[in-house]
């Protein structure tokens, strides 16, 4: 019966062990380098981090008005309601000034094909580390001029602290956590 | 005919060879694990699965106890828990690397497409299940690095316009992570590699003979050296992950995590772009321009007698038995699936019925490839030796995806280019020494490397008298020379034939003139 080379491999020499033993270990290093090195920075040593996130309903985009009695005769009459308010809401508007710089300034739509949705936000600004002076303003009403949440305070930061501004109506509106 | 690659892949096909060569002479060829990158995979795949059964038996799954947990690990007596933790976290690099190597070896074959579009199409969803698998595992230990990344790959998601309420919401303050959230990142470390092992089901669905594990020396080899991987560079914790800080210097694994700087270094948009894009490209190559496909095997029905050994040998799962139209009970025929068949001819090598030493003067086997016929073949050889004006001609058997049978221009050599070495009914050795020639070379891919998985395997159990239908034991010997030669060996197929021609030389001109007399 013939032998075939196929099936009777060539007998590995001491070179192609050592070959094998370096190719191990290169593949060892590998995995091992690069799986924890080079070190990473989120952030640079003297930086802190400024998280802005919110979730708000804003208020309706109109006033409510009493219907007259030919619409209410329109409507069928389980819908008879004489109040009427627009669904849709206000999109929210939020400033951040950083010593008396505005750094962020955002308008978030309502969520929800009818917009009557909560409008949200979450943003990140890296600031260096130190005292600052944060103003924050906040509306949450197309048809009011001035914001209707205001929140100054002088916050010290240190290196790689994270400064969370939230919206909690149960605190009084913004908070920084 | 094979269509060679062209352009940006043939130079980096050049380039693997090159690499697998390097590899062939450390390894050898049957062990190299550059032709086993899917089958190291698995083994990745199942070390992970041991490794992290035995870790979720010992792992703590609320928020404020997973961490100590996973320390506890450490003060395992002989490094056991090191040993664990870090096989489980260095079988996930491997699974990474492996997949990317496998896809990339795969691409530069020109294997997106044709019979194999399937197996591409089934293969590329994995790698999304294999990322969010191994970054989901960084955030239950729920250390500065867990920490980093679930906020990362949160900020990460909300690019995408998909909730109403950002992800990352869940990550602002202390004590915002409950243990209901954490439950959750539970479920997806354990539920994604459930999908994926569904997934790799269907991966390998259509192929015979899946190797879920390389070969036991190179296995072994892989497991030893991740286990003193895992001794000599322990995985550890960073410390516990506290949300009112931003984590600070991260031993980043880069290999499993690199999305997360990618995305701080540009934009998750961009990120996104980039992601949608190649994975699109990826889907769209085996619908792109492509040469047609080869003709698959044909069945004849009369000379099919139901014996199995195609549905065996096939690779790709293309034939099936059905009940014979003769309808004598008990036989069966082969089927076909055209869009399963490879158009290797395996199956036309594998039939007994594909024996040259049958009296029809037009020779029809039970399973054919009509671009190269058994009688094609028979034909050739006969007129090639018939013809020949050397006092010992050779044969030279070949395969159009190995090296190059044209490559050998001596006058004495008679080169038969087949679709894959397997194509060869081991009968046409004998009936080519019968015929007149002083010795055949029969050449095939180096192990593991046979375009069509099985075929340089098969050839070499047939020849071998191993696997039916195999040559018989009255050939001699010294008149056959089979050679392990791929594509670019072409010197190893001279070397060969000139291995075969010395041998010859010393050996009277005619094998059998009493034989090839009666066979004449």
């Amino acid at each position: 019966m013939p032998d075939t080379p196929a099936r009777n491999p060539t007998r590995l020499g001491p070179r192609a062990w050592l070959g094998q033993l370096l190719l191990y270990g290169l593949f060892a290093l590998t995995i091992g380098v690069f799986s924890q090195w080079p070190h990473y920075r989120h952030l640079q040593a003297d930086e802190a981090l400024i998280k802005l996130s919110f979730t708000r309903v804003g208020k309706p985009v109109g006033d409510c008005r009493m219907l007259s009695a030919e619409e209410l005769a329109r409507l069928p009459p389980n819908m008879r309601e004489p109040k009427s308010c627009p669904r849709e809401r206000s999109p929210v508007t939020v400033q951040v000034d950083l010593d008396g710089r505005t750094v962020l300034q955002r308008v978030a739509p309502p969520t929800g094909i009818a917009k009557d949705g909560a409008a949200a936000v979450y943003e990140r600004l890296v600031v260096p580390a130190g005292v600052h002076q944060i103003a924050v303003r906040l509306s949450d009403d197309v048809r009011a001029r001035d914001a209707a949440y205001r929140r100054d305070a002088r916050v010290t930061l240190v290196p790689g602290q994270v400064l969370v501004i939230d919206f909690d109506a149960a605190k009084g509106g913004i908070t920084l956590q | 005919m094979h269509t060679p690659p062209t352009g940006l892949r043939q130079h980096g096909l050049t380039a693997w060879r090159a690499v697998e060569g390097v590899f062939d002479a450390a390894f050898g060829s049957r062990l190299n694990p550059l032709r086993h990158l899917g089958a190291i995979g698995f083994m990745a795949f199942w070390l992970l699965a041991t490794s992290g059964v035995v870790l979720f038996i010992v792992f703590d799954t609320s928020v404020t106890g997973a961490w100590r947990s996973i320390e506890e690990l450490s003060r395992l007596p002989f490094g056991l828990g090191r040993l664990l933790r870090g096989l489980h976290r260095y079988a996930a690099d491997v699974l990474v690397i492996a997949t990317a190597l496998h896809l990339l070896r795969e691409w530069l074959h020109g294997h997106a497409r044709g019979f194999r579009r399937f197996h591409w199409l089934t293969g590329v969803p994995l790698i999304g299940f294999v990322f969010v698998s191994a970054i989901g595992g960084f955030w239950i230990n729920w250390d500065q690095l867990g920490q980093y990344s679930a906020i990362a790959t949160a900020e990460w998601l909300d690019a995408l316009p998909l909730l109403a309420a950002p992800l990352a919401r869940n990550f602002l303050v202390e004590g915002a992570v409950s243990d209901r959230l954490f439950s959750l990142f539970v479920f997806v470390h354990i539920g994604a590699p459930l999908l994926m092992l569904f997934g790799l089901w269907f991966h390998i669905q259509r192929i015979t003979r899946a190797a879920v594990l390389p070969p036991r020396p190179l296995a072994l080899g892989l497991l030893a050296t991740l286990a003193v991987l895992a001794l000599a560079s322990p995985v550890a914790s960073h410390a516990p992950a506290t949300l009112a800080r931003v984590p600070e210097q991260l031993r980043l694994d880069w290999i499993l995590l690199f999305v997360h700087p990618l995305v701080d270094a540009t934009s998750p948009a961009f990120v996104w772009a980039v992601v949608g894009a190649g994975a699109a490209l990826l889907f769209a190559l085996p619908f792109l321009p492509q040469p047609a496909r080869p003709a698959v095997a044909v069945v004849d029905a009369d000379n099919c007698n139901g014996c199995k050994r195609c549905f065996v040998d096939c690779p790709y799962a293309a034939i099936t038995m059905v009940p014979h139209p003769n309808q004598r009970i008990g036989r069966t025929l082969a089927q076909v699936d055209g869009n399963l068949c490879a158009g290797c001819g395996i199956c036309a090598g594998a039939c007994p019925s594909s024996t040259p030493f049958r009296s029809t003067a037009q020779l029809v086997t039970g399973i054919d490839m009509p671009q190269l016929t058994v009688n094609t073949l028979r034909q050739r050889l006969q007129e090639a030796v018939s013809t020949s004006q050397t006092a010992r001609p050779l044969v030279l058997f070949g395969c159009d995806h190995g090296a190059r049978c044209s490559s050998l221009t001596a006058s004495d050599v008679t080169p038969f280019s087949l679709l894959c070495a397997g194509q060869l009914p081991p009968s046409f050795v004998e009936y080519a020494l019968r015929d007149g020639a002083a010795g055949v070379l029969v050449a095939a891919c180096r192990e593991g490397g046979c375009e069509f998985r099985l075929g340089e395997r098969w050839t070499a159990e047939r020849l071998a008298g191993e696997r039916e239908p195999h040559l018989r034991a009255g050939v001699a010997a010294q008149r056959l020379e089979v050679v392990v030669a791929g594509p670019g060996d072409e010197d190893q197929l001279a070397t060969g034939l000139e291995r075969l021609r010395q041998r010859v030389q010393t050996l009277a001109p005619d094998p059998d003139p009493v034989l090839r007399l009666h066979h004449a």
